[in-house]
């Protein structure tokens, strides 16, 4: 079954900064970046097994924006989701979109 | 191959045990020591008697090591592949490696019996006994030893003699002139040298040892007696088990340090080397390295080793390199200031041969290398040049003598692993780490690597910190996105996002989260608290100078227990409440602020604590009220935004009880008034602070302090303690001084003003936070389930209070 779940309006999204919704029981990290463009990938830093992505802070590799882990600090692509400082280690990335305000995760899409 | 066995436990028993962990061994190592405590540092043995404990001393046993202290081999099945205790039991070995080290060498004359040696703790707590009922002491033996030694008995109130067979004071790393002005060094601190005598007998009666007999007749009155007198290789297990051994002693080896067995290696000061037994430490660890690497099937060899020593006995440097006579010599001798140097030099003038110094040793780092090599300047040059700055090192000179590491393999490490500093070059080559010698030198191929230190914070702009702060300033900028787009590239990222967020703060003040600086944060500011390894975070209220009443401290406790946290006491006099949920963190702060706690900005690059000590108000010692001065300044200082964290202490008495020196800014009490420290630091690299200036006012401390503070901020690199920024000043000290003590760059009225408007402008962040519902909304665990606690957040229970489960991470 797929289908695209509101999880908050568009304008509870500052910029640069994430916040986490629970989607079907998974923790999704939602950010909004300078441009207003929305990413979402999963909380959990593969690194230290604890939720916290979505408290990383937000910027930019070479164009590319980014989140970094809050406690070790590596750094995860918002569009793919690769660790670019470890390179082997990634963390799911979901479809996000806004529809009427809402900002949508698609589960199964 | 499994089953590893070593006989002895000195520093070189531990270094081959070190080395074959390091490199992977995954068998068993089995230890035995004669002495009862595993193996630890002998060059530093003297420093036990003037207060360094043994377990400091001690170097840690590597995980997986099986010791067996207290244990005296007393033979070797070769056949069956055993030693044999003297508790009859027996260990197995696949290899065997002796290292058995030496014994002190004690002549045969009589009354030796009564004499003390100077080789193990043991000997050192004997000595240490004997001497309480001693005034006189004579050490028989003028070399490294024996100096060492004679330091030990001065160090326990004794008069001491020297007695050196040879015509001057340690002739194996000095020449008779160099030997002269020691000697004069030596006298000058009241110990009598008696070169060019012997031992005739050691005079006891009833009641112990009462002189020591010259061979001219003449009597040393002397409670104590110590020979150093040079080593003896500990060879007699190897003879009982047949093995080679030199006819003057020692365990004969190969070049890959195994002896006429090929399942037994020999190492340190008990194995014969090329012909020679090694009583240095350098040569000794070479050895276990090169051993291990042979036991794990390497092919290392051991060449013979550099003699050279740099070392200061009894406060006078001494150093020697290289060979010790030449076709032709430079030589500087000033027997007023006391300092000796010698070069000697090939017959063509072309090439160093070696070198002698006494009293002044600073060309000891920078020429040893040169040993063998084309002169790097005019010799005369070179007697005064101090760090070697201006010398280019070919790659195979040796840098570090006791861990046998060239300037190549430096180069290449400092290449190779992007290293920055000294103590990265330690832990990647071992250079540095045993004397310290070298770390000059390390230092000089660290600036002149040609790795350019970039200042750039990072990709984002171009200027340093500093750099960075002036344009803030300069510009009048407020928010950094207008900081990026004017003077740098991209959307910022983890670096240089705090760090502009803390140049924003340290300027303007204001609440950390308001606007776009709430994006800036570290997860920590942005939530106002620490986070802790399973996202959850901890809670610090300020307790200004750890003074606090009953009634707060039962609000601390009533809110730890309400919310299920643990409580732990800090080292900064505070109480850090652990395991909040980020939707707990207002509810917690609700309790406190109502209590009148504030902010104690564990979380943030700022004020920590003015950590404080009882002072006159009740101690009998105390000469000024250092808590109340503790928390005047943290009160001044509280929510200061800077490069990095500060702390701060305060002692009513030079006894010290805060440990104020261990602080970016220290105040020790005076009678006159206060003494301010500066640049101290704890942690990995622990750091003295340094007197800035003594007996202030209340007044005076306050505005200096303001100053350092404000002047730290204006111009330290990101995440830099003020402990790296005043070694990294150019000028140090005196150019602080000069800057917020003379006023010389004319910007202290500035500095002060600064400092005047964060005293004026600061609030409580905390109290701020909870009013605003727009800030409150933040404080959730899900955006769409305001109320649902983070079911990844789980605790167990150990002592009695909560604990976070591990995860399975990566």
């Amino acid at each position: 079954m797929s289908s695209w779940i509101p999880v908050c309006g568009y304008q509870a999204l500052l910029p640069e900064r994430g916040v986490c919704a629970l989607v079907d029981g998974r923790q999704v990290a939602v950010f909004r970046t300078y441009d207003g463009t929305v990413h979402a990938i999963d909380n959990l830093d593969p690194f230290s097994g604890a939720q916290v992505l979505s408290r990383g802070i937000v910027g930019t590799r070479r164009g590319e924006p980014t989140v970094a882990s809050p406690l070790h600090k590596q750094v995860f692509s918002l569009v793919s989701g690769e660790c670019l400082d470890e390179p082997g280690f990634a963390v799911p990335v979901y479809p996000i979109r806004v529809d009427g305000g809402l900002v949508q995760v698609g589960m199964g899409v | 191959m499994n089953r590893i066995v070593v006989v002895g436990y000195g520093p070189t028993a531990h270094r081959l045990v070190e080395t074959l962990y390091e490199r992977g061994f995954d068998g068993r190592v089995t230890v035995i020591g004669e002495e009862p405590r595993p193996a630890y540092d002998r060059v530093a043995l003297t420093s036990y008697l003037s207060g360094i404990s043994v377990e400091d001393l001690t170097y840690p046993v590597p995980p997986g090591t099986v010791t067996r202290l207290g244990g005296r081999v007393t033979g070797i099945d070769r056949e069956a592949r055993t030693v044999t205790l003297a508790d009859g039991s027996a260990e197995p070995y696949d290899v065997l490696v002796l290292a058995t080290g030496s014994a002190p060498f004690v002549p045969p004359v009589p009354g030796a019996e009564h004499a003390y040696v100077y080789r193990t703790i043991d000997d050192l707590d004997a000595i240490r006994m004997a001497a309480k009922d001693a005034t006189e002491g004579v050490v028989v033996g003028g070399g490294l030893l024996g100096l060492e030694a004679a330091d030990a008995l001065r160090g326990l109130g004794l008069k001491t003699h020297i007695v050196e067979m040879s015509p001057w004071l340690m002739p194996r790393q000095v020449d008779e002139g160099g030997g002269s002005v020691l000697k004069g060094h030596i006298e000058a601190l009241g110990l009598s040298v008696h070169a060019g005598a012997g031992v005739q007998e050691i005079v006891a009666g009833e009641r112990g040892v009462t002189g020591l007999r010259k061979p001219d007749g003449t009597l040393l009155d002397a409670q104590i007696v110590v020979f150093s007198a040079g080593i003896r290789p500990r060879d007699e297990l190897a003879r009982t088990s047949g093995l080679d051994v030199g006819e003057r002693g020692g365990i004969t080896v190969d070049a890959g340090m195994r002896t006429s067995d090929p399942a037994i290696y020999a190492i340190g000061e008990c194995a014969l080397a090329g012909g020679m037994v090694y009583g240095l430490v350098g040569p000794c660890f070479t050895m276990a390295e090169v051993a291990a690497d042979r036991i794990l099937g390497g092919a290392a060899t051991f060449d013979g080793a550099d003699l050279s020593t740099k070392l200061k006995l009894l406060g006078v440097e001494v150093a020697q390199f290289g060979a010790m006579d030449g076709a032709l010599d430079v030589t500087y001798m000033d027997p007023v200031a006391g300092v000796y140097k010698r070069l000697f030099i090939s017959d063509d003038a072309k090439t160093l041969l070696g070198g002698i110094c006494v009293g002044d040793a600073s060309p000891y780092s920078a020429l040893r290398p040169f040993v063998g090599k084309p002169l790097p300047a005019a010799p005369s040059d070179l007697l005064f040049s101090g760090s070697g700055a201006e010398l280019d090192l070919p790659d195979d000179a040796q840098v570090c003598s006791c861990n046998n590491v060239s300037a190549g393999t430096v180069r290449t490490a400092i290449a190779d692993k992007a290293l920055t500093d000294v103590p990265g070059i330690k832990a990647c080559t071992r250079a540095g780490t045993t004397c310290g010698s070298c770390v000059p030198m390390l230092k000089q191929l660290l600036e002149k690597s040609g790795v350019e230190v970039s200042k750039a914070l990072c990709e984002h702009f171009t200027y340093s910190r500093a750099e960075l702060y002036d344009i803030v300033k300069v510009r009048g900028i407020t928010t950094f996105s207008e900081l990026i787009s004017a003077h740098g590239e991209g959307r910022g990222c983890d670096i240089c996002k705090p760090a502009v967020a803390s140049i924003l703060a340290s300027l303007h003040n204001g609440h950390v989260l308001d606007g776009e600086r709430a994006a800036l944060q570290d997860t920590n500011d942005a939530f106002l608290a620490n986070i802790q390894k399973n996202g959850t975070y901890s809670v610090v209220p300020r307790i200004p100078g750890g003074e606090i009443t009953p009634d707060k401290l039962i609000v601390i406790g009533e809110v730890a227990r309400d919310f299920g946290l643990y409580t732990k006491i800090t080292g900064g006099q505070r109480i850090d409440l652990f395991g909040a949920r980020v939707e707990q963190l207002p509810q917690i702060w609700r309790r406190l602020v109502d209590a009148g706690f504030e902010s104690g900005h564990a979380y943030g690059k700022a004020l920590r604590t003015v950590k404080s000590c009882v002072g006159s108000a009740w101690c009998r010692y105390g000469v000024q009220d250092s808590v109340g001065l503790a928390i005047d300044l943290e009160l001044r200082y509280r929510g200061l935004r800077a490069p990095h964290k500060l702390k701060s202490a305060v002692s009513g008495c030079a006894r010290e009880c805060a440990e104020a020196r261990s602080k970016d800014f220290g105040i020790i009490a005076t009678e006159q008034g206060w003494n301010l420290y500066v640049g101290g630091n704890g942690g990995f690299k622990p750091r003295h602070a340094d007197l800035l200036a003594a007996d202030l006012s209340t007044e005076e401390l306050i505005r200096t302090i303001d100053r350092f503070v404000m002047f730290y901020i204006r111009t330290a690199d990101r995440l830099q303690r003020t402990a790296a920024w005043l070694e990294s000043l150019d000028g140090g000290l005196d150019y602080l001084r000069q800057v917020i003590i003379d006023d010389s760059l004319g910007i202290c009225a500035e500095l002060d003003a600064q400092m005047e408007y964060h005293v004026a402008t600061y609030v409580d962040e905390w109290q701020t936070t909870i009013d605003d519902p727009e800030k409150l909304g933040r404080f959730v665990s899900f955006v769409n389930a305001p109320g649902v606690p983070d079911p990844s957040i789980v605790f167990e229970t150990e002592r009695d209070q909560i604990k976070p489960v591990e995860v399975a991470a990566r």
